[in-house]
């Protein structure tokens, strides 16, 4: 299985490189404004609640080439229903820090980008590269990448005071991906993209077990650890399309398609409606919903131990549904800039999102006596995301 | 190999492309309005990313969307 994927990826890196063979140059393309971005975030739902800061500083060294630096760091306290039912992990810190580099050559624009994520018991290395290509008088742009990530996967069994991990494994993951964006009229674009990533290694989650039918324990059940696959292919296509409306305003229409080798089916919808009022501010509503087929191998309740060779439980790889409704506003508080500012702003964004699960059960009934194992009611949570961030151009 | 056949075909269109001669049908000075920031595909990096984070964690589905990061989401 290792060798069929290891194969599917040296085709795909074939596919690409001739791909970027072929690519033609011609007139110069442009790097965008210097920016400056200050970022706090927060996350309620579903038993957590995530904190996160950023700091973004994105500047063009000469006139072809910009660096950019992002550093994000989030605060987890609390944990989902499905780890609660094997752990109690409940304070935990993600440190995330991006390096990119863009260099423009004619029609092309070359971007490398390294990212670091830790956390006490998952460390992440990602190396991205991607090329952008204008054609067609600049209707078209055809966009190709490819990123390499690096996981150690760990397991906390100690308190988040006193972490003692135990470092499981690691996964590693290829993804290609490729983009087209399409100017169709003077109020139109329209784009396409795919992305095809493959995983192998150890993909379970360590703090998720299964549950099983067992007569001999006086609940019903017992809880058993997951076993994954160690290796996952995933197809997703999305094409999206944007229209300027006759009054200025733009209106946003996106549908993804998603598969895997996992038995996971997913569709995404998408509309997004924005809204500017003078050169002040600029409104955005959008609504998104989202639904997915379970995984071959998850089940909230397995008939015995052992019942197969792989077993999830994984509230992500469970049939579900989610509907987001967002809202964001967008203030110049320098329109017209200031010195060495171009422009200066502030954004708020909150969304709600509500999840529903098709064949999760909520664990607060395990136990009460008048559910029995795999009657309990199903699982369904709100969340809720704040974003607040001032951004300077210049 | 079935999933990497839309990976080749975009090579194929590619090379395809690039030899027509296909000519621009919206001039430069027609493009105002897709110059508009409120025509961006995605206006704020970091936020955009962020959203991505949050999804990836709860949904099984990934990719497509132009966003790179990593991270557990494991809690």
């Amino acid at each position: 299985m290792k060798s069929a994927h290891r194969n599917r990826a040296h085709l795909a890196a074939l596919a690409f490189v001739a791909a970027l063979l072929l690519m033609s140059a011609g007139s110069a393309g442009v790097l965008p404004d210097d920016r400056a971005d200050l970022f706090y975030s927060r996350y309620s739902g579903g038993g957590m609640d995530i904190t996160g800061t950023s700091v973004l500083a994105r500047k063009k060294i000469t006139e072809d080439l910009a660096v950019e630096f992002n550093y994000f760091v989030d605060q987890v306290s609390g944990a989902s229903i499905d780890v609660l039912s094997q752990a109690s992990v409940i304070k935990d810190e993600r440190k995330q820090a991006t390096g990119t580099v863009e260099y423009v050559h004619d029609k092309t624009t070359y971007t490398l980008s390294y990212i670091n994520s830790r956390e006490r018991d998952y460390i992440s290395n990602t190396t991205h590269f991607s090329l952008s290509q204008d054609m067609f008088g600049d209707l078209t742009t055809l966009t190709l990448g490819f990123s390499r990530t690096r996981d150690e996967v760990g397991e906390n069994n100690g308190t988040a005071e006193t972490p003692i991990v135990a470092w499981l494994g690691h996964a590693d993951t290829r993804s290609y991906d490729a983009g087209l964006a399409q100017i169709l009229t003077k109020n139109l674009i329209a784009g396409v993209n795919l992305e095809v990533i493959t995983d192998a290694g150890y993909l379970a989650n360590p703090y998720r077990s299964i549950r099983y039918l067992d007569p001999t324990n006086p609940k019903g059940y017992s809880l058993a650890s997951q076993v994954y696959p160690d290796t996952r292919t995933s197809t997703a296509v999305q094409t999206q399309a944007k229209y300027y409306l006759p009054y200025r305003a733009a209106l946003t229409g996106s549908y993804r398609f998603y598969r895997d080798t996992w038995g996971v089916i997913g569709n995404t919808y998408e509309v997004d409606y924005t809204h500017p009022i003078r050169n002040l501010w600029i409104l955005e509503g959008r609504l998104r919903y989202y639904k997915q087929g379970s995984a071959v191998f998850y089940s909230d309740l397995f008939p015995y131990a052992d019942s197969q060779n792989f077993m999830a439980r994984d509230q992500d790889l469970a049939a579900q549904d989610n509907t987001t409704i967002g809202a964001k506003a967008t203030y110049a508080f320098l329109p017209d800039g200031w010195k060495m500012f171009k422009r200066g702003t502030v954004t708020f964004d909150v969304s709600r999102i509500q999840f529903k699960y098709l064949d999760f059960r909520n664990i607060k009934y395990y136990g009460v006596p008048q559910y029995l194992p795999g009657d309990e009611p199903l699982y369904q949570f709100n969340a809720t995301v704040y974003q607040l961030f001032m951004s300077v151009f210049f | 190999m079935r999933s990497l056949r839309p990976v080749l075909l975009i090579g194929a269109l590619v090379l395809v492309s690039a030899c027509s001669g296909i000519q621009p049908w919206v001039k430069p000075y027609e493009r105002d309005r897709l110059a508009d920031p409120i025509m961006a595909w995605d206006r704020d990096a970091i936020s955009a990313a962020y959203l991505d984070h949050i999804r990836e964690s709860r949904e099984g589905s990934r990719g497509a969307t132009g966003g790179a990061g990593g991270g557990c989401g494991c809690n």
